[in-house]
Order: structure tokens, then sequence, then C-alpha cells
């Protein structure tokens, strides 16, 4: 497994940042042949797919990787410092990296897209980015990969180049780039003010001999700095990344961008602030119920959405929520269960994008109410998209249940009752949004004359689209079984464990619950 | 021999040469003489500075008189840090301005251009270098007139109005400084920087030297533009040339504000300033109220040079905050923010500059479709605006690091907040060219199908002003140690002066002296 071998440690994180960055670069150089160009985003994504396996088994053995790259300030520089929770991020993204490729190549050529080289150099330079957020050391580090991630998507979000895209694009940087900078920055300078130091350390830098009110203060910067986690009220800006291409709605707006959001929360959360710090923080209530709140608020917009991407992205928004309200619940298993839902979430929400995406190409549909019937012409697609859905909803056996399981388990934990509650609500209104969709499509007869297109010439997708959301909607079926490796993964976190001995009676009232 | 005078070359090579550009007459003959010798003075002060860090202060006589008599130039971090950019700046902006001010300057002006630039150089020059009060002002008259000159020379004649305006502020600026540099005289009889601290000190409170000091804050503030004395800076920006305007935005109000921390804490000390007259609140709040209504004033303009001009009033709040909190940090954070928003606001203009020469307007408008067109010029403007609002990786977040670190390390967690909240507006003003620039489609003419990338010579200084703000926001070293020990020393040597009174007052100079390193700390 290990290829790598040849290679110090250190230098694999630089390679797993340095790869994507350098594939970008040789994707511009190679814009002028298309199929060139498209075989180095491949290539590029397997070489780096196969370093992060490489961190992982050095992960796994127990060896921590560490590299410092640059001081920018004195004593206070970028550095990288691998832990587990990053690991698990980047083979998520790193491996969707792949599947994405394969499925952009089909999307932009069956769309006939302009700029593709700026978009294929973009998304790698994206993914570079993600990279940094994965591996960082401290919290300086996190900010300025942050920073990177939002403006190298920018390009991707405004592809188009029209006034819908200008209008997307402005919210889109105008609330990430103002959250980071008058919330973050200002948390992370706050951080070091206080501290003196920015590195993540097991257990938390902060101690008994800081001011509870203060700290209450910056958890709140932190979670609403971290704009990409699309916390109510500041979640305006995924809906409106939505008119950008489809494949990166599915890899950057279900997996890369809003994970590197939630990611940096429950990274903050049991490594700056400590998973035990956290409980006394009288803002980690107020949050927590900020948190489900946008999870009920943001499905029940869902529901009122026509135009698939944006109900899909509310959904976005709401599970969203289900990690920041598992890293809040302070309780080690909750946590455990916001890591997985990073995993599970990602898998099952970009096989709804992929087929969004494929749905446009081949039938260019935007709208649910178009899609009726549809379900005949293009089976796959639609298989694909049920079974991501009921991965979405939390059901048996797609991999979402994992992390349903664990998040309500931790919830119980914490005596939270009204969380449960709020868990479980929100499956049932996914299951009312989600499904009616490829039940529709598949058991329903489009009405006489409602299609006015070539109804005869539609077909399925490009074949790699296919290949792709088949994929990842295999994924959904294989990580319910094959979950253990995640599971293990996580539980070399520190303070964090999927142990439930202790709470094994409440494990059973759950599991009438979800029942 | 050389080595001897070195201190007195960056003013002394500039205004001899001043003459002779203007006696060589053609244009490209007066260009490559007055870069030649603006690429001199830059070597000098890299040397100086060198010198500076390595031995500390450099004094040097003019003319063998010994000071406090004569003129003394000293050379110490502080200044020749500060000389440093200038003197690169000015270097590159005369690279750059072979091309510019062909189209903007009438072709019968252009050795008088070079002319003025080169005395506008000698002067702030000589306004860092120099140890003495008098002496100061009258190379911050030589800059300013050498300036009035430049920004008349444009060829659109609204510059004559602004030119005027200016003059007009710049004389009452000017005049106050020579008032309050005539009150210091006439109670202490010194001109001397340093004899002039040792007497300040003396007099416990005299009416007479707090006018001084009022007089010439005020002067000096009208000078560097801060709020609300700042009103005849953005038309002076706009209507100059545009070479003209990026020297003047990275160099002229940058030095004024250097010699507002040199009289603050060479001539007067922290204690009279902050502690005994409350300059600090005055200025805190003037700069933040600088930094609000000037940033939001330049998300409303139309003009691209008016609003780069409105975003330098706010900078320089920023540069004023740092230096009002009264701690090493915060002076620091303001010595590198004037270095820092040197390299910005220089890139900025003369991408302007560059889009002024091809479209013929800097109007908003006229930025629509450039993108594609001028595909070097518009990343440039890219990189330096968000160097402006502050991203990693540029000298904006490093200049902003440091000031909210300085904010926070006296607890001042409402005026860190303000920075941040402050810069907000930097996105908007920055966006909206950046919008037009990248998703508007250039409007269809006969003039616009000819725009297209300028040339190298414009384009060299341009990208290596937006490479040293990537450089210097990644590494910092040599910024952060020059400012540091700036810094540093300006609180030092502001304690050693008081340390410099007659014996009879020792005891109470020693609680002073705790009370200034109190606040320092």
């Amino acid at each position: 497994m290990n290829l790598w071998q040849a290679l110090e440690p250190a230098q694999l994180i630089a390679l797993s940042i340095g790869v994507p960055f350098v594939g970008a670069l040789l994707v511009i150089t190679t814009g002028k042949f298309p199929n060139l160009r498209e075989a180095v985003t491949l290539i590029t994504a397997v070489i780096l797919f196969s370093i992060v396996l490489a961190i992982t088994d050095y992960t796994f053995n127990g060896i921590a990787l560490q590299a410092d790259v640059v001081e920018i300030f004195p004593g206070l520089g970028i550095s990288f410092n691998v832990e587990p929770l990053g690991v698990l991020f980047a083979i998520v993204a790193s491996f969707l990296w792949i599947v994405t490729s394969i499925y952009a190549i089909g999307y932009m050529r069956g769309h006939h897209e302009d700029n593709q080289t700026r978009f294929f150099c973009c998304f790698a330079l994206a993914i570079s980015s993600v990279m940094g957020i994965c591996f960082s050391g401290n919290l300086l580090t996190l900010f300025i990969f942050y920073e990177v991630l939002t403006l190298s998507t920018y390009p991707l979000v405004t592809h188009a180049g029209n006034d819908a895209a200008k209008q997307g694009g402005r919210v889109y940087l105008g609330i990430l780039l103002s959250t980071s900078i008058a919330f973050l920055l200002f948390a992370v300078l706050g951080t070091y003010a206080l501290t003196g130091t920015l590195d993540f350390r097991a257990g938390g830098i902060f101690d008994d001999s800081h001011n509870k009110v203060v700290l209450s203060v910056l958890l709140v910067l932190f979670c609403y700095g971290v704009g990409k986690a699309a916390i109510m009220p500041f979640h305006r800006w995924l809906p409106a990344a939505m008119v950008a291409p489809t494949p990166v709605s599915a890899l950057l707006h279900a997996v890369a961008v809003v994970k590197a959001g939630v990611f940096s929360i429950l990274k903050i959360v049991i490594y700056i602030f400590g998973i035990e710090g956290l409980k006394d923080l009288a803002t980690t209530d107020v949050m927590l119920y900020i948190g489900a709140a946008t999870i009920l608020l943001s499905s029940c917009i869902a529901m009122t959405k026509d135009n698939l991407k944006a109900r899909l992205a509310y959904s976005t928004v709401s599970q969203l929520s289900y990690i920041v309200v598992g890293a809040l619940l302070a309780s080690s298993i909750a946590s455990a269960g916001a890591a997985l839902h990073i995993a599970t979430h990602a898998v099952g929400k970009i096989t709804l994008f992929f087929c969004a995406g494929a749905i446009m190409v081949a039938s260019h549909k935007k709208n649910i109410s178009d899609m009726v019937g549809l379900g005949r012409k293009m089976p796959v697609t639609f298989a694909a998209f049920a079974i991501g859905a009921i991965s979405i909803i939390g059901l048996p056996p797609m991999a979402g249940t994992w992390s349903k399981w664990y998040l309500a388990i931790g919830a119980l934990e914490a005596d939270k009752l009204i969380i449960v509650a709020v868990l479980m609500v929100s499956s049932l209104l996914n299951i009312a949004y989600l499904l009616p969709i490829p039940i529709k499509a598949f058991f329903s007869k489009p009405a006489e004359g409602a299609q006015p297109w070539s109804w005869s010439e539609t077909k399925e997708a490009p074949l790699p689209i296919l290949i792709a959301l088949t994929i990842t909607s295999v994924g959904c079926l294989a990580l319910f079984f094959y979950m253990q490796p995640l599971v293990d993964l996580i539980n070399l976190i520190p303070g964090v464990s999927t142990d439930m001995t202790a709470s094994t009676d409440m494990s059973a009232s759950t599991n009438r619950g979800e029942g | 021999m050389l080595e001897q005078h070195l201190a007195a070359l960056p003013i002394i090579l500039p205004l001899i040469a001043a003459p002779v550009a203007l006696i060589l007459g053609r244009s490209v003959l007066s260009w490559g003489f007055a870069t030649l010798v603006s690429g001199l003075a830059f070597i000098f002060s890299w040397q100086l500075l060198t010198a500076a860090l390595s031995e500390g202060v450099l004094s040097y006589a003019v003319g063998g008189w010994a000071p406090p008599w004569g003129i003394e130039l000293r050379v110490d971090v502080a200044n020749a840090f500060v000389l440093l950019a200038v003197t690169a700046i000015s270097t590159l902006v005369l690279v750059y301005s072979k091309d510019s001010i062909e189209k903007e300057v009438k072709a019968a002006n252009h050795s008088l251009y070079y002319t003025a630039h080169l005395l506008c150089l000698a002067g702030l020059s000589g306004i860092l270098i120099t140890g003495d009060a008098f002496n100061l002002f009258v190379f911050l008259e030589v800059s300013s007139l050498a300036t009035y000159t430049l920004v008349s020379l444009a060829a659109d004649r609204r510059c004559l109005t602004a030119a005027f305006r200016y003059l007009v502020m710049g004389t009452i600026g000017a005049t106050f400084i020579l008032i309050g540099v005539g009150m210091l005289y006439m109670k202490t009889g010194t001109l001397n920087m340093l004899d002039l601290a040792g007497r300040i000190d003396l007099y416990d409170s005299s009416r007479t030297i707090n006018t001084g000091l009022a007089f010439i804050m005020v002067g000096v503030s009208i000078k560097l533009a801060l709020f609300p004395l700042h009103m005849w800076l953005p038309p002076a920006y706009t209507h100059a040339p545009s070479a003209v305007t990026a020297f003047l935005a990275s160099t002229a109000t940058k030095v004024a504000v250097y010699v507002m921390i040199r009289f603050i804490f060479t001539v007067f000390g922290i204690e009279h300033v902050f502690v005994d007259m409350g300059m600090g609140l005055i200025l805190m709040v003037l700069a933040v109220v600088a930094i609000f209504k000037c940033s939001y004033m330049a998300t409303v303009q139309s003009n691209v040079k008016t609003v780069l001009a409105y975003s330098s009033v706010a900078q320089i709040g920023y540069m004023i905050l740092g230096l009002s909190l009264v701690s090493v940090a915060g002076l620091m954070a303001s010595m590198i923010h004037i270095f820092n928003h040197a390299l910005m606001k220089g890139a900025l203009f003369m991408a302007v500059g560059a889009v002024f020469y091809r479209v013929g307007s800097v109007d908003i408008k006229a930025f629509a479709g450039l993108g594609r067109k001028m595909p070097l010029t518009m990343a440039a403007f890219t990189i330096a605006g968000l160097s402006i609002i502050g991203v990693p990786l540029t000298v904006g977040f490093v200049s902003k690091w440091y000031l909210v670190t300085a904010a926070l390390e006296q607890d001042n967690w409402i005026v860190a907040a303000l920075v941040l909240l402050g810069s907000l507006f930097a996105i908007v003003y920055i966006g909206r060219v950046l919008e037009a620039a990248y998703f508007q489609k250039l409007p269809e003419s006969q003039g616009s199908k000819s725009i297209k990338e300028v040339s190298w010579l414009m384009l060299v200084p341009m990208w290596v002003l937006v490479i040293a703000n990537i450089y210097f926001g990644i590494d910092t070293t040599l910024t952060t140690d020059a400012a540091n020990s700036a810094s540093e020393w300006l609180f030092q040597a502001d304690a050693m002066s008081e340390s410099k009174v007659p014996e009879g007052q020792v005891s109470e100079n020693h609680v002073l002296e705790e009370r200034a390193q109190e606040v320092s700390s």
C-alpha cells in the first residue's frame, strides 16, 4: 500500500499540497489539448489519493508527521501536523476528487462549457488548499488555506460569467470573506493574545486561568467566523454558490468547501477548546440550539424549492449543522458522529449532485416538477438518486445510518433530548423533500403535452457521468458494511471515541426511536 | 571618501541632479538620467540601512559644523527603513513613468517632470534624514513645491484647481509647522532635535511649548492628510498624472507620518504628548473615524483613482492608529504599514495608470472587459487589491496582524474589532473594480479593439511591487526586524533624551522614565 516509502514522512505533507498545485500549473500548460489536460487532472488526482493513503498508513502506525514550512511571524508560521481527523477529511476529499474529475469531464463536455482550462486549474488549486486545511498544524495555517480556498473557488462559482453568476459570486465572496476577516481572524488573534500560541493540541490550549466569558465570546466568533459551516443566518452563500457548474456544486459545495468549514469547527472544538473545556462555556448551548434551529429551518426551506440544486443546497445547510451540533454537544461519541458525518454525508450528497448534473446534461431540466416520469428514461441516474437520498435520510443499509446513530447517542449521553428530537424530525423532513423525487420519476407519468422538448431523444447522461455516480452510490452502500476502518481512524482522535459501553441501555432506546 | 559622506548622499545626489535633468532637455535623456540617480540613491539608502542596523546611529555634521550649532543629519534604523522604501518606489516609478507621462504630460514638460520628481525625492530624503527641526521644514517645502508642480503637469486642466487646492492647504500646513518650530526656538534657543528634546524636558509645563506642539501636530496632520484635514488629497491624487499619484501615494504621506512619529517620539517625548497633552485619544478617535468614513467614501466613488485616494486616507488612519496605541508593538505596526502600504498603493496606482494609458479613462466603467484585454495589468491590480483587503500571504495581512495584535496586547478589544470591520469596506471597493474588469463586456466601439497590454516598461515595475507584496507577506524578516528595531530605538531614544536632564531633577526624571516604560510595555 505504501508506494511512497522512499520519501521522508514530512515530505509527504508537502507533496499532498504540492501535487495538486503542480497539477494546476500543468493544466494551464496543457490547456490547448483537452485530452491531455484531462489526463493530467486524473493522474494528479490518483497520485494525490495514493499520497493520502500513505499518510493514513503512517497515522495508523502511530507515526506523527510534522513539517514547519515558513515562519511568517516570530515563532509563528505555516506549519503542518497530521492528525486523524484531518486524515479522515483528506481521504474523503482526495478520493472524491478522482470521481468528480471523471464526472467533470463528462459534464463539461456534455454541457459545452467555456473556459474549461480555468475550471480544471481552479479546481486543482481548491483541492490543494483543502489539503492544506486538512493537515494544518496551527490556526494561522488553517486560516491562510481557508482564505485561499475561498478565493480559488470564486472563479468556479462565477464560471458562467453572466449576471446571475456575478450576483451569486458577490454573495459568495462577500459572506465568506467578511465573516472570515471580521470574526474568524478576530477570534484567531484573540486566541493568540490570550494564550500566545495557535498550535492545535490534544485537549485544547485554553485552561482554567482564562476568562470564561471571553472564551464564550471566542466560541461564537469561531462558529460564525467559519462562514463555510453555513450556520444560519450566514448560510446565504451556499444557495448562491449553486450558479456554479454542477461538478463544482458536487465536490466543493457538498464536500470540500463546506466540509472544510465544519471540519474547522470540529478541529477548533477538539484541539483549541478541548471537548471538556467546551462544557463550561455559556455560549456552547446557545450555538448548539442555533445549529439545531438551522437543521430544521433549512429543511423546511428545502421543501419549498422546486429547483433541484437549490433544494440540495438547503439540504446541505441542514446536514452541515448536524456536524456543528455534534461538535458542540461536547461529548466524545457525538464528536465521533460528527467526524463520521463528514464522510457519510459527503458520499451521499455528492451522489445527489451528480444526479442533478446528469439530469441537467441529459434533459436540460432544473426543476423538480419537470422530472416527473423521467426515471423511465434515466433509470441509473434516478436509482443512484434514491440511494443517495436514503443515505442522507439515514436509513440502513446506507452509510448515513452510522453517523446519525452516533450523533443521536451522543445527544442522549449529553442529556439533550431535544437534540435527539431535532435529529429525528429532520430525518422525517429529509424523507419528505428527497424521496418523492425518485418516486415520482419512476412511478408517475408526465402530464400530456407537458414535455415540449424531444422526449423520445432523452437518454442517460454520457458515460463518465454514469461511472462517477455509480461509484459514489456504491460507496454509500459499501460504507454501511465496511465502516470499521473509518471508525478506527476516528477513535485515534484524542478525546473522541465511539465506545458506547457507558451508555448501552440508552442506545437501546435510540434503536427504538429510529426504527 | 564616499563612505564618509554616505548619510548626505541620498539628499545631495538628487538635489544636484535635478537641474541637470532640466538641462538635458530631451525626454529620453532626462528619463535615463533621473532613473539612474534614483537607483543610486536606492543603493546608498540600502547601505545606510545595513550600517544603521549594525552600528546604530550615524551622525553627519553638514559643512563640518558640529551639532547642535550646525545642521546635523542623523540616520537611524527608523528613518533608514522609510528611506529605503521611498527610494525604491521612486526608482520603480521613474522606470514606469517613461511611457505613462507620454500620454498624460505634454512633451514640452517632460524634462520638467523629471526635475520636479528628483527635487521631490531630495526633499523627502532630506525630511527623513535631517536631525534639525528647521531644516526639516525647509526640506518639507522643497518636496511640497515640487509636488505642486508635479500635480499640475497633467494634460487634463482639472489638475490645475486640484494643484491649487493642494498648494493652499499644503502651505497652511507648512506655515503651521514653521510657527510651531519658531515657538520651540523662541523658548529653547535651539533647532537640533536631540538638543530640543533635552531642553523641552526642562520645562514642566510651558504654554509656548504646548502651543508649538499643537501647531506642529496640526501642520503635520494636514501634510499627512489625517481626517478631517484630508480634503486636499482626493482631488490631487485624482487629477495628477498617474505616475505622480503612484509616487506621492506611496511616499509623500508616509514621510509625513514619519515626521509626526519623529516629533512625538524624539522631540517632545511620549510622556509629554500622550500623558500630559492627551494626544493619544484624539489621534485614536480621528484615526478610527478616518478608517470608517474614508473607506465608506471609497466605496461610492466612480473614478477609480478617487477610490484609491480615499482608500489611502483610510490607510493613513491605520498608521496613526498604530502610533496612538503608544506601545512598541503599535509603533512597529505603523512602521510596517508605512512600508507595506507603499507596496500596495504603488502597484495599484501603476495598474490604474496602465489602464489610463490604453483606455484613456479611469472611470469604473472604463474597466469593463479589461480582464481579457489587459490580463497582466488586471492580475496585478487583483493581487494588490487583495493585499489592501488583507488576505493572507500578502503584506496587507501582515500589517493587519501586527496592528490587531498590538491593540489586543493592551486588551483594547474594541479597537481590534474596529480595525477588522473597517477592512471589510476594502472588499467592496476593490470588488467593484474587479467585477467590472472580469464580468462586464468590453463596450463595442472602434477604439476598444486596439486595447492591448501595456509595454514591459510599465509592467515590470508594477510586477516588481506585486511580487514584493507577496514576498514580504510570506518572508517578513526584513520588514519586522527593521520595524521592530526602529520602534524599539524610538522608545529608547525617548527614554535616553529624558535621562540627559541635569542632576537636580534626577529623582523626578527617574519616575518619568519608569512611567514611560510602563506606557511602552
